[in-house]
This record gives C-alpha cells, structure tokens and sequence, in this order.
C-alpha cells in the first residue's frame, strides 16, 4: 500500500459483554503490528450486555481502513466506526495528576490548574490531586507545565469518544 | 457454504445471544429436556449432522468419550497425535464441505491441536474442535493438564468458547457450526469443563437458539458488479485469478466458474488453494502463478489490463514484489472477507460476498450484452500466451536409461500419470516443501476439493494425517499422499491409525535425503552451506511399512519405477513408497524473493534469464 503520513484515529466499538472479548481485540492488535495509544472500554447499554471499546491508534489512511476491516471480523463486535473519518466528533479524557511541591511552585500550580479548570480534589499541605477532563492536547500540555512544578505521578483514563449531532455509532 | 445463513438478530444492540433461553423467557418453546452434559454435546454435534469425529481421550474428556461409547450415531476415528486429528479433520472438510470436527483432552491434547487450528484458519477450513477443560472450580490453579485453552487458541481460531454454564453448552455447539462455516469459514474451538460435560445441563435445539449476526453473508453489491463487469467488457488482456474462495463457494461455484472463463474465452490462473475450481487440462487454465507458478501464468499476471481475483487473497506467494505485481492492470477483487482488500495490493473494483454469488452474478451481467468489442486484442493476447506456454517451463531432462536415478519431477509426474489411468476418483494430499511445490505443477485436477495442501501455514506433517482425513470420507476413492522424507516422519505416527482402520491410503515419499526446500534456498541464497538440511539416519520405510502392517515397496532406478507405482497404486491396501530421487534437485520455475513475476527463474534446461536475489530479498521468506 501506498504510505501516507501516519496519523491518529479514534476507533469506537459495540462489543458483546462477554469473557474474552478485551482479549480479542487487543490481541488482533498486538498481532498485526498495530499500536494502541490509549484505550477505554466500559459496559454501555442498560442490561450491561453490551461495552463501547474505544482506542486511538496510529497509522496511514490504508492502515486504519484494514484495522477497522479486520475488527469487524470479530464474532463479538457488533460495530465499528472510524470516528475520526466518519465525521466530526468529540473526544475526551480524564487524568488526575499529583503535585508535590511547596512554596512558589505550588502556588503556581495551583494558578494554572485555575487557568485550565482543573479541579484539586485532594489537598495536603504538600500535595495536591488536579482532576482535569478535555481533549489530549489540553490534558498534554497541563502535564508538561506540571513537570517542573513536582509533578509526582499521572493516572489518565484514555480517550472516551462520540460522533456529533444526532448521529450514533449505530447509524453511521 | 457462505450462503448458509444465520437467523439475523432481531435488531442491532441486543446482541445478547448466547444467555440461557428457559422455557419462561421463550414462551413458545417447550420446557428443554435435561440430560448430562457429554449427552447434550453428542445431541447436538447429531443435530448438526456430524456423521465423524477424529480425536484422541483424555481424563478431561472421559465423560465426552463415555457417552460416545453410548451411541452408534456418531464414528469416532482414534488418531495418534492430536495435531493429526486436526489434519484429519481440515481433510474431511476440506473434501466433502461439511465441517471437521476435533475431540481434544485438555492441556496437552488442546496445545497439541494449535498448529492445525491456525492451518485451518489461514487456509479458511471449516473445523469444530472440542477441547476438554479441568473443572470450573479448579480454573487458574495450574491443575494437572489445565491450560489457558481459549487464551491460547484466541489468535488461531475464527472464534472461541469457555462453556462456563450448562445452559450455555448446546447454543455454543450450534453457534460455533454455524459459525466455523458460514462468511469465511475457519476453525472454532469449544472448552469444556469436565462439570459442565458431568452435570446435568439443558437441551436446546438450533432452532431455539438465538444466534449472532454471521459475518460476510451479505448479498454483493450489483453496482459493483456492473462496473467489474464492465471493466471486463474493455479488457484486451483479461485474466481470471482464482483461488480456494470459489472451492470454498461450493461446488455450484466452481461450475459456474467454468460456464464464466468459458463465456468470456478469457485465461484463468489458480493459487495452490484454488485447484480444480477450473479444470485443471482445459486450455484456457494457465496453472498455479506465484513463486513456483507457470511461467505463462505469471507472464500472463504481469501483463494483463484487467485482473479479476476471485476468492484469493494476494498472498505474498502469489505476488512476489508488491510494487512490481501485475503493475498495468485493472484490478477485481471479490472476496467474502472485507478485511482482504487492499491489505496487499491496491484494487481498483473491490466486490465483497461470496464468490459463487459474485460468479452468477457475473454472468448475468455479461450475458446483458454479450457483444464484447475486443476479439481481436484477445486472440493477440492469447497468441502471446502461447508463445509464453511453449517455452515449456517445467521441462526436465530425465536420464531413461534403466539404471538411471530417477529425477523427483519424474516421480512425481508418472505418480500423476498412472493415478489418472487408474480411472478412480483421486484425493491427493502433500506435505510442505518441494515435492508440494512439483506435485503442484505436475497434478491436475478436474474437479475441486480432490486437492489437500497446508497452503497459508506450510505446515510439513500436514498430509499423512490429512490423507487418512480424505480416506475416511471417501472410503472408495483413491488417497494419495505425495511427501517428502523429512516432512513425512513429522507425523509418521499415522500409519497407526491408517493401520487401525485398514484405510488403503498411497503413501509416496519423494526421498532426496534432504530437506529440499530448505536446501535450495540455501544453495540459492546461503552459498550452498547446506546447515541442518541434511535428512540423516533416516528409518528403512520398507521396514517402517511393515511395522505398521503396511505393504513397503522402494524404487531407486529409473526401471524400477512406474512398476513400483503400479503395484503400490493397485494394491488394496496402505502402501508406503520409498521413491529415491536425486538429492541436488531444485524446483523451477522460481520468482526469487524479493523479485517480480517478469523476473523468474527457470530451470537449467531453459536459457538463462530472471533476477538475481538482493538483500532486501533475502530478507523475506
């Protein structure tokens, strides 16, 4: 195949809720050479029988189209949907973030998280926990000015995504 | 096969399938019968038409084989390795197109079957295989022969359960029928606890169990169609790429093939999965293209304007350099599997479906307006065909006198000759490497599912076992198996159960003392260093024969040989031949790795021409 310059997609799924799906799909993953930048999957319809998988990934335009091909090989996933091809869609993360620090750098942490709306959801006299929701980039860029502040430890959710407008991965 | 369909689910998001059904929450259905689970297993395995089953007991599937013992419906054919039963199994399915089934004992016995789970799956064979399991409640304890079996066969199986509830049991086994055959067939597995098979557990019948969505049986697009069809319509240099898809399609498939390439006048070539889709001595089929293809055929690949791929999947095999493959023409590709197109090659009118429902469609299309303008291009074409095809590429020069050593190609070539004036319908399975390769050039198959070859895995030991899958099927057909020493004492074990059941299985091993194709490439790219490839302290076969109450013969001169084969081919019983052949021999013609099909390799009897191997070739397989 012709090689395009890689770049990233949001790849959502229905899945039957069953053992062994998760395997599934990140072994077809790991098999085929393909990379998995984050990756979130939670039970979504109201009996629980059905999870929404949703991984970024990497890869030319050919690589995403046979990656969404093969998933859609799989017995238990009902459906895919490229949702960074499909259309437009929102995407969002959560990450909680651990500063430790005192004097000058905790007040100035403490400024930025304000400035991004990150919320301090534990507090010590030398610590803080910021939880933050948005895009990647935004999630990205608060880390890194975090770094020099006693940035300590990073836990992030991966990327929970949905199209646009009234359109559902089902009718697209 | 793919038009056997699953009852569709009655709507998307309420895919919950597989959940007990009770007579409370299916008002119509009667109150199922409960019985112990192994009972439950062999009812279904009768509803699903199961007439044989190859395995091997262990303490994990003693209740399975008690209940066996039990009943007179279901054969069971006592293998000597599991990963013979699996074999055993792709055979059957593979020449009759109904589905194989495997009976393991846990741990080692489903480990053992691995290697013929995942054959079955890159070479689309419908196969159910039953694996025994400890008992739930000692699940992840490391009991004596637990394995993770559903782990370990995930990425080698179509798909895969843990029967973690008795009411689970009968929907898995008609599910997983239903699945391994219908879309792109392939292999499923079922674990069973040894509670669940003990315990008592509740009958369902197919007809009461609700079933996912199965996978490809989508009707094919006609707009795609059309525009193929009109693709072709505008060839001057057409040609038909066939492969195992149409075998897989079913017989009515490889018919309307014919009654396609025979409309059209255009050539056909086949992959190695593909033989007898097309008559394999008609005059428009080119033979196999790809590595050890044709010489005409790979020509004809390079130089056609339209390629209509039916049912191949553009193995690197068949392509050789991706960037150099067929680089001016229009490309078709109809495959049942979306995930085939474009993952090799680039197409340029893909049709995903089933590709006797493609062919048929095809024709109807063709015949809408029969007119095709470029008669005169496609006579060109042929002509130049021709001229490729008289080149004669798997010519070979056997010394005839009556001491003479025989030639492999030789051997090959009478065991074909002599099998055919035999008159009897002929099942040949191979083994891997080169004798698969000449008996690939050599054999030509008038119909499909008589030919049994390991082709996505290369698996060597793959055609004892599967001659004694085809011999049971067809307990009055001719069963050969072309093999190579090397190959064959992967599996030798089988002349067990050949013996067992007095299945008159031919065995003809092509003895060159080498491991063939291994020691090509290592003449061909290793400055001949001919590392491990050397078959020593081989067994006497004549001797290994008779141990296992089987007729040996063995030819080593020229003289000696078509009696040999004579005798070995009238004889009503398991033969094993001891063909020595020459040992330096290599197959041609070639497209060396790394190279295009315009740059193949012929044998030492045609002039010199073809690619020299480059690094980056050397790299590749």
């Amino acid at each position: 195949m012709q090689q395009e310059a890689p770049g990233s997609a949001v790849i959502s799924l229905l899945v039957d809720n069953e053992s062994g799906a998760l395997a599934r799909i990140v072994g077809l993953f790991s098999g085929r050479g393909y990379n998995i930048r984050s990756l979130t999957v939670a039970p979504v319809d109201e009996h629980g029988k059905q999870s929404r998988v949703n991984i970024v990934t990497t890869g030319s335009l050919a690589d995403i189209r046979q990656i969404k091909a093969q998933v859609e090989r799989l017995v238990p996933v009902s459906r895919v949907a490229d949702l960074t091809a499909d259309g437009p869609h929102v995407a969002r993360e959560m990450a909680m973030i651990k500063v430790v620090s005192s004097g000058e750098p905790r007040t100035e942490a403490l400024r930025i998280a304000q400035a991004f709306r990150a919320r301090a959801v534990d507090t010590t006299a030398s610590s803080f926990v910021f939880e933050l929701t948005g895009s990647t980039d935004k999630l990205d860029s608060f880390i890194e000015l975090m770094r020099p502040l006693g940035l300590v430890e990073v836990s992030r959710t991966g990327v929970a995504a949905i199209c646009r407008g009234p359109q559902t991965i089902q009718s697209l | 096969m793919g038009s056997l369909k699953m009852r569709p689910s009655p709507s998307m998001g309420e895919q919950d399938k597989m959940t007990p059904q009770t007579a409370s929450s299916a008002p119509d259905a009667q109150k199922p019968q409960t019985l112990p689970g192994a009972e439950v297993l062999m009812r279904a395995l009768d509803e699903q038409g199961v007439e044989v089953i190859f395995g091997y007991p262990g303490g994990a599937v003693l209740p399975i084989y008690d209940a066996l013992f039990k009943q007179n419906r279901i054969r069971h054919v006592l293998v000597r390795h599991e990963q013979a039963a699996v074999h055993a199994a792709e055979a059957y399915a593979r020449s009759t197109g109904k589905v194989g089934v495997v009976l393991v004992t846990s741990g080692p016995g489903a480990t053992n079957a691995v290697t013929g789970l995942l054959d079955a799956l890159m070479d689309s064979i419908p196969l159910v295989c039953l694996s025994g399991q400890v008992p739930s409640s000692l699940i992840g304890n490391d009991a004596f022969q637990e394995a993770d079996t559903t782990g370990i066969t995930r990425p080698v199986t179509k798909y895969n359960y843990l029967v973690r509830r008795p009411e689970d049991l009968a929907p898995a086994v008609h599910e997983a029928f239903t699945i391994a055959r219908s879309g792109r067939p392939g292999p499923v597995l079922i674990d069973l606890p040894k509670n669940i098979t003990v315990g008592d557990a509740p009958y369902l019948a197919a007809s009461q169990t609700p079933m996912r969505v199965a996978k490809g049986t989508a009707e094919p697009d006609r707009e795609a169609v059309k525009r193929a069809v009109a693709a072709m319509k505008k060839a001057r240099r057409p040609l038909f790429y066939t492969g195992g898809g149409v075998i897989n399609a079913g017989p009515k498939a490889c018919e309307n093939l014919r009654k396609l390439v025979k409309l059209t006048g255009f050539p056909i070539t086949s992959t190695l999965m593909g033989f007898g889709a097309y008559p394999g001595n008609d005059k428009q089929y080119l033979g196999m293209l790809g590595m050890h293809g044709m010489y005409e055929a790979n020509l004809a690949t390079h130089g056609c304007d339209v390629l209509i791929a039916l049912g191949s999947r553009f193995d690197d095999r068949v392509t050789g350099r991706v960037d150099a493959f067929s680089p001016d023409s229009f490309k078709i590709h109809a495959d049942i599997d979306a995930s085939q197109i474009n993952k090799i090659i680039p197409v340029d009118q893909p049709i995903v479906g089933d590709a006797g429902r493609i062919i048929e469609m095809m024709i109807e299309e063709w015949e809408k307006e029969p007119a095709y303008a470029h008669q005169a291009d496609l006579a060109a074409w042929w002509e130049q065909i021709e001229a490729w095809r008289a080149l004669d590429c798997l010519r070979f020069s056997q010394d005839q006198a009556p001491d003479a050593v025989i030639k492999p190609q030789q051997a090959i070539r009478r065991i074909y000759e002599l099998a055919r004036e035999t008159g009897r319908d002929t099942y040949v399975s191979t083994e891997v490497g080169q004798h698969q390769m000449w008996a690939a050039q050599f054999f030509r198959f008038d119909d499909p599912n008589r030919w049994l070859t390991s082709g996505g895995l290369g698996t060597m030991g793959y055609g004892l076992p599967a001659a004694v899958g085809a011999q049971i099927a067809h307990p009055e057909a001719l069963v050969l198996d072309i093999a190579g020493e090397a190959s064959t004492l992967m599996n030798i074990q089988e002349l067990g159960t050949i013996a067992q059941y007095r299945l008159p299985v031919k065995l003809f091993i092509i003895n060159n003392h080498y491991m063939g194709m291994v020691r090509q490439w290592q003449e061909l790219l290793h400055g001949s260093r001919y590392s491990e490839s050397y078959s020593d302290a081989l067994p006497d076969f004549v001797k290994l024969a008779e141990s296992f109450h089987a007729k040996g013969l063995r030819a080593t001169r020229m003289e000696e040989l078509d009696d040999t084969i004579r005798a070995a081919l009238n004889h009503d019983g398991p033969v094993v031949v001891d063909l020595c052949v020459t040992e330096g021999e290599n197959c041609f013609p070639m497209i060396p790795s790394g190279a295009a099909h315009n740059e193949m390799i012929l044998g030492p009897d045609q002039e010199e021409r073809g690619a020299k191997v480059t690094r980056e070739g050397m790299m590749l397989v």
